[in-house]
């Protein structure tokens, strides 16, 4: 029996080394990612502190970084305020009614615990005050910073029972230790509220939930946790705390090529076609159809998330496809609230909210799009078609030389509105008062309240009406391999079966021409067919 | 009475006839898939073979009318209106009674009148309804550049289509009329050796 195999020990000193030396290259990792900042900020005397509050530790930041909170509050981040300079709209979560949670003033305390600041309650809130600022919601790397809905944007700091009487008890967290490890935005410390927009994991947006916080390449090819890695302020490249690529602000075509470091560019740099440049596809001389050729052809009027994300909601966190506030208010015998939940736990009904319907894996809708928005204001009157209300409509049409073909996710939502003003309302949800729907179960005094607060008309009567809101498809980007494929398009019930103002082979073959053609070939086969006989017919008679 | 054999079909004639023949088939056969007639090899697949065939039909078409111009075969395409109509009464009659081919092939003219109209018809008007169309569909993406931006891909598409239909109608009746020759297989026979049983 010479010829034994390895040993048991050998094998397990080899496993041994791997392992330490595996333990080595993640503590080395560790290690290099904190050297690459100059700074360690546990050393920093002014973070030796017991901060006792959020604006304790941002007094201690501005020391240092004198500038930071006065570019804080010149973004939207900070004023929930944005003008397009287009329309001339005034958006921004302040002033929209939209078809998720619908609107956020007499909200504050719950809404705002997603504001960059501490201490929006309401209208009181003082937007000038630098130490209102919450640097450490984007600059927390411990995970531990959380801001809790019902606390108008504070961190918990001392233990507190919440809600009151429910025996939940919210623990304080350690800002000092928050504090001295602060550093560059992460996945995390945005998805810390772009994740759970519209009131939960994934609800909003449907191409960014907390499975983008550790993604696999198959989920998304750039945020890729073992692979390319990137943060969100990759593509959303920062400067002077102006983060690019807002949805209010969209680029729907980009014609360039890549950004070149070191030139002067004012371009949206979060585009794909800012690193890939508008001809991405390589160009192989010999290949067979030169296909590389062809799809940047393709380019030219179908934006890259089009086939290059080809589902959303893809990472297993399920999206909110519709929102029915009708339903809302049902409640058990004994007058209490309930959630009914499906297989997999998530919430499909709720007496706060409605019914919910959720997807995943969500093939989008494609629009012509040319990065034109315009919303319904709470001041518009209202344009029902085919008895829906658009809540933001998409400009663009195949031939104003600006539109690219784009996926969306189509939000679709019933909610309250006034039928005799013929306006939307604004709903006050959230609170311990006797006006709050989530407490009291009454639309009109809810929506009373909310109106009165923004000082809008009311009627005092409310119906409930269609809406709809678009939401542009661009993260989850997949690998090439799982692009769509020429016929997912190319078919009569394709993917882009309802776009129109361009010929595609494969899905718009002339009816007309296909019954000639095929007629005519068939009767040329029936007259063969039939010549052929006669002869077969007659040199048997005279065989 | 011993078969009379004539040499009709020169070596160079064979193998363009058949290539030709192999790719018109699978363009038909790819070409309806891009249509959006069925699916077999994907609408990708098909098209990139489609491409590749197309481009193969050219470089043969190139030797070919080469060929043509040099030998002065051209000149088998120059239509008559001669014994048209003998020809066109054999087939509706005489070929159920045995009656005389009323046409005489040699190897100076060796198709008949009617052939003569139907391949010149082949290559004056479907053939370059179809390159023109596909080359147009083919670099659709350069028409900017090239000038041809007024042109309707809608327009193209119907055209190309147009001309592949009639291609197809042009094939079934031409396999069809293979069979007319002295045996079923003589004319099919001819096309491969090249040799042709007379009547």
């Amino acid at each position: 029996m010479k010829k034994q195999s390895t040993p048991w020990y050998a094998a397990a000193l080899c496993l041994g080394w791997f392992v330490s030396l595996g333990v080595f290259a993640i503590g080395d990792a560790a290690a290099a990612e904190s050297k690459s900042s100059t700074a360690d900020h546990s050393k920093f005397t002014e973070l030796q502190q017991d901060f006792k509050s959020g604006p304790e530790v941002t007094r201690a930041c501005l020391k240092c970084h004198t500038e930071a909170a006065k570019q804080i509050q010149k973004t939207t981040h900070w004023t929930w305020e944005y003008r397009d300079p287009a329309t001339g709209q005034l958006l921004g979560k302040k002033h929209l009614v939209n078809n998720f949670c619908t609107s956020v003033p007499t909200n504050e305390a719950f809404c705002n615990a997603c504001h960059v600041g501490y201490g929006w309650k309401d209208d009181s809130f003082d937007f000038t005050k630098q130490e209102n600022v919450d640097c450490l919601v984007c600059h927390d790397t411990t995970g531990i910073y959380k801001k809790p809905p019902g606390f108008a944007g504070n961190p918990i700091t001392k233990d507190v029972e919440f809600p009151p009487g429910s025996g939940k008890i919210l623990k304080a967290i350690d800002l000092k230790k928050v504090a001295q490890h602060v550093g560059k935005t992460s996945r995390d410390t945005c998805g810390a509220c772009h994740f759970y927009g519209g009131g939960g994991d994934g609800v909003k947006h449907g191409d960014m939930d907390s499975s983008l916080s550790a993604p696999d390449k198959e989920l998304d090819v750039h945020m890729d946790a073992v692979g390319n890695d990137f943060p969100c302020a990759t593509c959303h490249m920062t400067t002077g705390h102006q983060v690019p690529g807002s949805r209010y602000a969209p680029t729907a075509k980009d014609v360039a090529g890549p950004r070149i470091r070191g030139k002067a560019d004012t371009r949206n740099p979060t585009t794909c076609e800012a690193c890939h440049g508008d001809r991405p596809h390589p160009v192989k001389t010999l290949q067979v159809g030169n296909h590389g050729e062809k799809l940047n052809e393709h380019a030219r009027i179908i934006a890259c998330q089009t086939c290059h994300i080809p589902e959303f909601a893809r990472g297993g966190v399920p999206t909110k496809m519709s929102w029915d506030w009708s339903t809302a208010g049902k409640l058990t015998p004994e007058g209490k609230p309930y959630e009914t939940k499906d297989a997999k736990g998530h919430p499909i009904y709720s007496s706060k909210k409605g019914d919910f319907v959720l997807g995943e894996d969500v093939k989008p809708e494609y629009i012509w799009f040319n990065g034109e928005v315009t919303y319904t204001l709470l001041t518009d009157k209202l344009k029902i078609k085919d008895g829906v209300i658009q809540i933001n409509s998409y400009g663009g049409s195949p031939d104003d030389g600006k539109s690219m073909i784009w996926p969306v996710k189509v939000f679709r939502g019933k909610q309250p509105y006034d039928p005799v003003n013929q306006t939307l309302v604004m709903i006050h949800t959230a609170g311990d008062d006797n006006t709050a729907y989530w407490t009291n179960f009454n639309w009109k005094n809810a929506i009373a309240t909310a109106m009165a607060d923004v000082h809008a008309p009311f009627s005092g009567k409310y119906d409930f009406v269609k809406t709809e809101m678009y939401w542009p498809i661009t993260h989850m980007v997949a690998p090439k391999g799982e692009a769509l494929s020429c016929q997912q398009c190319h078919s009569a019930d394709g993917r882009l079966k309802n776009i129109k103002g361009v010929y595609m082979p494969g899905r718009d073959a002339n009816k007309l021409l296909n019954m000639a053609g095929w007629g005519i070939a068939l009767l040329a086969l029936i007259g063969v067919l039939i010549h052929g006989s006669l002869r077969i017919i007659n040199s048997n008679k005279k065989g | 009475m011993t078969a009379e054999k004539i040499y009709i079909f020169k070596r160079f004639e064979r193998f363009w006839h058949w290539t030709q023949a192999a790719l018109i088939i699978f363009m038909m056969l790819t070409g309806f898939e891009i249509h959006g007639t069925y699916k077999l090899f994907g609408f990708g697949k098909a098209v990139s073979l489609h491409t590749f065939a197309a481009w193969s039909l050219i470089t043969l078409w190139v030797f070919a009318i080469f060929w043509h111009f040099t030998t002065g075969e051209w000149k088998q395409y120059i239509p008559t209106l001669e014994k048209v109509d003998a020809m066109l009464k054999y087939y509706l009659t005489g070929i159920f009674t045995d009656a005389p081919h009323p046409f005489r092939q040699t190897s100076l003219t060796k198709h008949n009148p009617l052939q003569r109209l139907a391949y010149l018809g082949v290559k004056l008007l479907i053939n370059p309804l179809i390159w023109v169309s596909g080359l147009l569909y083919l670099y659709y993406g350069a028409w900017t550049e090239l000038g041809l931006g007024g042109l309707s891909l809608s327009w193209v598409a119907l055209v190309h289509t147009g001309a592949a239909f009639l291609m197809l109608i042009f094939f079934i009746i031409h396999v069809y009329l293979t069979t007319t020759g002295a045996t079923p297989l003589a004319h099919i026979k001819a096309m491969i050796t090249g040799w042709e049983e007379t009547h």
